[in-house]
């Protein structure tokens, strides 16, 4: 298996002195291409710090992170911005959607962002709002759409493209229990079709969409679910008597 | 699990035989209960010995018997599904006790033991959604038998998390008896004299 994400002996630190605070600890983390991985913890344990130096958007105080075949450490400011629109996606808890674009140009706009010509970048959104059974919804504003529709909005602009990593916070929280299930089978069946997948989350239904669940607490990885399991020991012969 | 008035909702459907009953049980339920065709029978015979079901020969195929629901079984299977089921008083838990248990343990890591169950309860519950995903979108059986366990599953890890903060909360103080009452228990159910 290929590796679309690592983290080596990654740690944060913020602030100095007796206010200093170690958000992360020596973590290590390797995703596979095709592997969905769910972060779990309490609030406070460095989730979101993993999942914001995961997506190059901070900077880990020691280290490294390798994207692909990129190690982010050596990367101008410049290049760690393209490595993220052009590989990363991210969905968040509110979705994020930008409320002057339809949906189809919501989508398409890391693409456009990234020099794709806006003709092309909307056919690929319009491509991946199809794959999620959205296309009705396209040229729909946000505040016309439901909870639902607008996640699947942003997962649809989170896999648009050549993306390699898919990082989700908390992507449910805002939904009912029977969207924020549509939304986990489509992060895993994006996953599994080819990206590296993370949801950092303190909810346990939602972490068992995962194929490895890796607990983190303080700051460090302190456990971790086996990986992907084989076939269905629950339906082994289990018949009781 | 009630299998004797699964059985009988089965029939309330029509008359059947003992192996369709058993394929039918185990598809509504989405394999996530499985019945050995024992249990059927051995639950069949004492359906039909309470006037609950009775037996034909249907087609007249090989001697085999045919159930089918009395009018007594009909009531009974109405009067179940109205019958809340048993939660109080609630169930020794083998958990919470194990927990309270590793309390009173000189060196034992709680945190450890709470991160242990927690992981084997979210592995059980990853096979369960695994059942989820790999059935059909229109199964709503299978979805509603998965989410049963599921949320009961949850439920665990919930306390687990709960038990996690409340040790780590410092022991707060007893509070301080008023003035004037002895901090001794002295038995206050004492009716007055």
């Amino acid at each position: 298996m290929t590796s679309a994400l690592e983290l080596r002996r990654v740690s944060k630190i913020y602030g100095s002195g007796p206010t200093k605070v170690h958000a992360l600890a020596d973590v290590d983390l390797s995703v596979d291409v095709g592997e969905l991985v769910a972060v779990m913890g309490p609030s406070g344990c460095g989730k979101s710090t993993l999942l914001t130096i995961a997506g190059t958007l901070e900077e880990p105080t020691s280290g490294k992170v390798v994207i692909g075949e990129h190690d982010v450490g050596v990367l101008s400011r410049d290049g760690r911005a393209r490595l993220r629109r052009q590989s990363i996606g991210f969905v968040f808890q509110d979705f994020n959607l930008i409320p002057a674009l339809s949906a189809v140009e919501n989508v398409a706009l890391p693409l456009e962002l990234d020099g794709v010509r806006i003709k092309a970048a909307r056919a690929a959104a319009l491509e991946a709002l199809v794959r999620l059974d959205m296309a009705a919804q396209a040229d729909r504003f946000p505040d016309e759409l439901s909870g639902g529709e607008s996640q699947r909005v942003a997962i649809a602009r989170a896999v648009v493209g050549e993306r390699q990593l898919l990082l989700a916070d908390e992507p449910t929280g805002a939904l009912d229990s029977v969207n924020g299930e549509a939304v986990m089978r489509l992060l895993r069946a994006a996953s599994h079709d080819g990206v590296a997948g993370v949801v950092v989350t303190h909810d346990a239904h939602l972490a068992s969409w995962a194929d490895r669940v890796v607990f983190l607490r303080d700051g460090r990885v302190v456990d971790q679910t086996a990986p992907r399991p084989g076939p269905e020991s629950l339906l082994a012969p289990t018949a009781k008597p | 699990m009630s299998v004797s008035h699964a059985l009988l909702a089965l029939l309330s459907e029509g008359p059947k035989y003992g192996q369709r009953l058993q394929n039918e049980f185990e598809m509504r339920t989405g394999e996530v209960w499985p019945l050995n065709v024992g249990q059927v029978y051995t639950t069949l015979q004492r359906l039909e010995r309470d006037g609950l079901v009775e037996t034909d020969d249907g087609d007249g195929d090989r001697g085999r018997k045919r159930y089918r629901i009395t009018p007594v079984g009909a009531g009974e299977l109405a009067a179940w599904l109205r019958t809340p089921p048993e939660l109080v008083p609630p169930p020794r838990d083998e958990l919470v006790i194990k927990v309270l248990v590793a309390l009173q343990v000189p060196g034992t890591d709680i945190d450890e033991i709470l991160q242990a169950h927690r992981r084997h309860v979210i592995e059980i519950m990853q096979r369960y959604t695994r059942i989820k995903a790999g059935a059909a979108e229109g199964d709503v059986p299978l979805a509603l038998v998965a989410d049963a366990e599921l949320f009961r599953l949850e439920a665990i890890v919930r306390w687990l998390d709960a038990a996690d903060i409340r040790l780590k909360q410092p022991p707060t103080a007893a509070p301080a008896p008023p003035a004037g009452v002895s901090a001794e228990p002295t038995g206050t159910m004492e009716v007055s004299r």
